[in-house]
């Protein structure tokens, strides 16, 4: 638990995302559930709403909240709207809005800080009717084309990213240009938008599986028998013949 | 796992137990000025009866009926999409994926939980759940069999990961039999499940002739 007197015990610091689960064993059988079953508890959808709610008021933004769910350390024992609740308690208390005790008392016990906007209830059609394009104009010339073949980035990353670590360091084949998009990784880290170029990858599962037993028949990378893909950004992929 | 003897009463302490610790943290936030609690109610109402799953059943009807619409939604799908009233937030970017006699798509998140609301409403549990989303990448005809669904042999296999904020629509194959069904009538067989790919698109019982008493 203590870090040593220096205080630069690597794993003190490391950044452990919980929720990169692709490809992960020992996770049982998928149970499908009937449409019309969207909530198992009356508080789920009072979670849901505040989570929307607090975010519309500009406090932070999705990549953020998906880093703060993701570093919980009882991810994995936590179901979804418990994970949801535990990471917007967890984004106001860092940043001020709610305290501990607040939450052991149910009622505000220290001045509430500005936030940018409250979301009305006159408002909530158009706010979910907008959205949150991610989609920027270019700066520059997209460096990869349909067809092109690239590698993933192999390396591990000490902050929060969205390329899943069952394609990391594979060979897979760009299949569609998505545009310039703000940039998750900086985005979540409050490093502004940093747009990039996003690219849909397909990999054959060969690529993906090969050394894990599971075989595919293709040319690796989207005319096999099973093929995934992942919309990634420029700087996780480099050019390979 | 529970030791309690009163699964019963136990579910039910506990269920209180997250009720007022949610109560709570709602009285602080409104409180504060953060949150009007009116704004809450229109969400939840929002997500229960106005945005779901039917929105993208009509998007697959309207494709199997319209080629006009089709080439659309394969060209622009958001734009296509929003042309019937459906836009807005988690479906920004909008892309439409086909399913074909030789190519079955689905659709998942491996790093939490992405899904168009717009078409699709709230995720349901299993598409969040550690199980698909870790099992699906790697297993898709396992994950397609607990779902009752056996592909044919030579069908290939797509998995679509949504690790941006890019969101995938399946539009499932129009079953046989179908052309006396109105773009309504189809649109009611269209099931959230095949939309995410998880199920096909089948006629229940014999369609009676229209017109026909039934």
């Amino acid at each position: 638990m203590s870090s040593g007197a220096s205080g630069t015990t690597p794993q003190a610091t490391r950044y452990v995302t919980h929720a990169d689960l692709g490809g992960q064993a020992g996770h049982g059988a998928v149970l499908p559930e009937a449409e019309g079953e969207l909530f198992h508890a009356d508080w789920e959808p009072r979670v849901l709403a505040l989570t929307l709610a607090m975010g519309a008021t500009g406090s932070w933004n999705i990549d953020a909240s998906r880093a703060a769910r993701e570093t919980l350390a009882d991810y994995a024992q936590l179901d979804y709207y418990r994970i949801w609740l535990a990471a917007l308690e967890k984004l106001m208390l860092q940043r001020g809005q709610l305290f501990a005790d607040e939450i052991a008392a149910g009622r505000m016990l220290h001045d509430a800080v500005p936030v940018l906007r409250t979301l009305q209830a006159a408002n909530v059609g158009t706010a979910l009717a907008k959205g949150t394009p991610t989609e920027r104009p270019a700066a520059s010339q997209a460096r990869f084309a349909v067809g092109q073949w690239v590698c993933t980035r192999a390396a591990a990353v000490d902050h929060h990213t969205r390329l899943p670590g069952y394609v990391r360091g594979k060979r897979g084949r760009i299949e569609r240009v998505l545009g310039a998009h703000v940039f998750a990784d900086n985005h979540a880290q409050g490093l502004g938008e940093s747009p990039q170029w996003l690219y849909t990858v397909v990999f054959d599962a060969a690529e993906l599986w090969s050394d894990q037993g599971r075989q595919g028949i293709g040319d690796g990378g989207g005319n096999g028998i099973a093929d995934v893909s992942v919309d990634a950004w420029e700087s996780y992929l480099h050019h390979v013949e | 796992m529970s030791q309690n003897a009163d699964e019963h009463g136990h579910e039910h302490s506990e269920l209180g137990e997250m009720d007022l610790r949610v109560r709570a943290l709602e009285t602080v936030l409104t409180q504060k000025g953060y949150i009007d609690p009116a704004a809450l109610d229109v969400l939840i109402d929002t997500y229960q009866t106005r945005i779901g799953p039917r929105n993208g059943a009509r998007v697959v009807a309207r494709s199997w009926v319209d080629p006009v619409f089709r080439a659309w939604l394969q060209t622009d799908a958001s734009a296509a999409i929003a042309s019937l009233g459906y836009s807005g937030r988690q479906g920004e970017h909008m892309i439409a994926v086909e399913n074909t006699p030789v190519l079955h798509n689905m659709v998942v998140c491996t790093l939490c939980s992405c899904y168009p609301w717009p078409v699709l409403g709230l995720p349901p549990t299993w598409y969040k759940s550690a199980a698909y989303r870790s099992r699906v990448v790697k297993d898709p005809r396992g994950v397609l069999a607990e779902f009752g669904v056996t592909l044919p042999e030579g069908t290939r296999t797509r998995v679509w990961d949504s690790t941006a904020e890019v969101r995938y629509l399946v539009i499932p194959q129009r079953p046989k039999d179908t052309e006396a069904l109105s773009e309504a009538q189809l649109a009611a067989l269209v099931s959230r499940d095949s939309m995410i790919g998880t199920a096909l698109v089948t006629v229940p019982t014999p369609v009676p002739a229209l017109g026909a008493p039934s």
